[in-house]
């Protein structure tokens, strides 16, 4: 299990080329990559990602850990990005391998759903009109209850 | 005992973090403290169900004891992935 929080870009093809290679035992493999969206018809200029460093990383951990709990998983990666992003790029991917593709396919859903509102993140939206911050939405909180 | 703030409520206290003495027996005794010390403290915490909790780093609750806390972060609900 890998879970990497960092200001760099990263290379999705790279990441997910790489995650679990060499396990022929693991016949799924499942990623899902988070992208900086513009609602505003191209007027958004940029995101600024604030993160709580330390407690995000045992956040992401212990979700990632609770992951491998409830499905049959080979291997989990999540990376997260941090600071200023601009529409298009990727903020963030979580990969799963399992040896078949329901698990892969559940727990990365799993591992995004608590990510969004469990994880120290918060996002500061750039646009003319000036910079605001992100609100959770009541149904990201909502997903979670399919999990408990 | 080191209090940290995120997001709009890093912005709307004016600091990122700062080191308090404090003998408040809950998080919300806590707030109630700095609440009464200034208007940027009283705005900040007007509406706890805005608010988000961690007492050294695990997300808690407004009426979790501190005992020995080190650190207690204050922020609004989350937003990643």
């Amino acid at each position: 299990m890998q879970v990497r929080v960092q200001n760099e870009a990263f290379n999705l093809g790279e990441e997910a080329n790489n995650f679990a290679r060499g396990r022929h035992d693991l016949g799924a493999i499942v990623t899902f990559s988070g992208v900086v969206r513009d609602d505003s018809a191209g007027g958004l200029q940029g995101m600024d990602i604030e993160h709580y460093p330390g407690m995000t990383e045992s956040a992401l951990k212990s979700i990632a850990d609770e992951a491998q709990t409830r499905w049959s998983l080979g291997d989990v990666l999540v990376i997260h990005r941090y600071g200023r992003l601009m529409p298009g790029e990727v903020i963030m991917m979580v990969a799963t391998a399992a040896r078949h593709r329901k698990d892969a396919f559940e727990a990365a859903e799993f591992l995004m759903d608590y990510l969004k509102s469990r994880a120290p993140f918060w996002k500061k939206e750039f646009t003319s009109d000036g910079a605001d911050w992100v609100a959770s939405k009541d149904e990201d909180e909502a997903a979670l209850n399919r999990w408990q | 005992m080191d209090i940290l703030y995120f997001a709009w409520v890093r912005e709307r206290i004016g600091i990122p973090k700062e080191r308090v003495e404090t003998k408040a027996a809950t998080v919300a005794d806590l707030v109630q403290e700095l609440r009464a010390r200034e208007e940027r403290y009283d705005l900040a915490f007007s509406d706890l169900s805005a608010l988000r909790v961690a007492i050294d780093q695990e997300l808690s609750d407004f009426d979790a004891p501190l005992n020995d806390a080190r650190e207690v972060a204050f922020f609004p609900p989350m937003t990643g992935g």
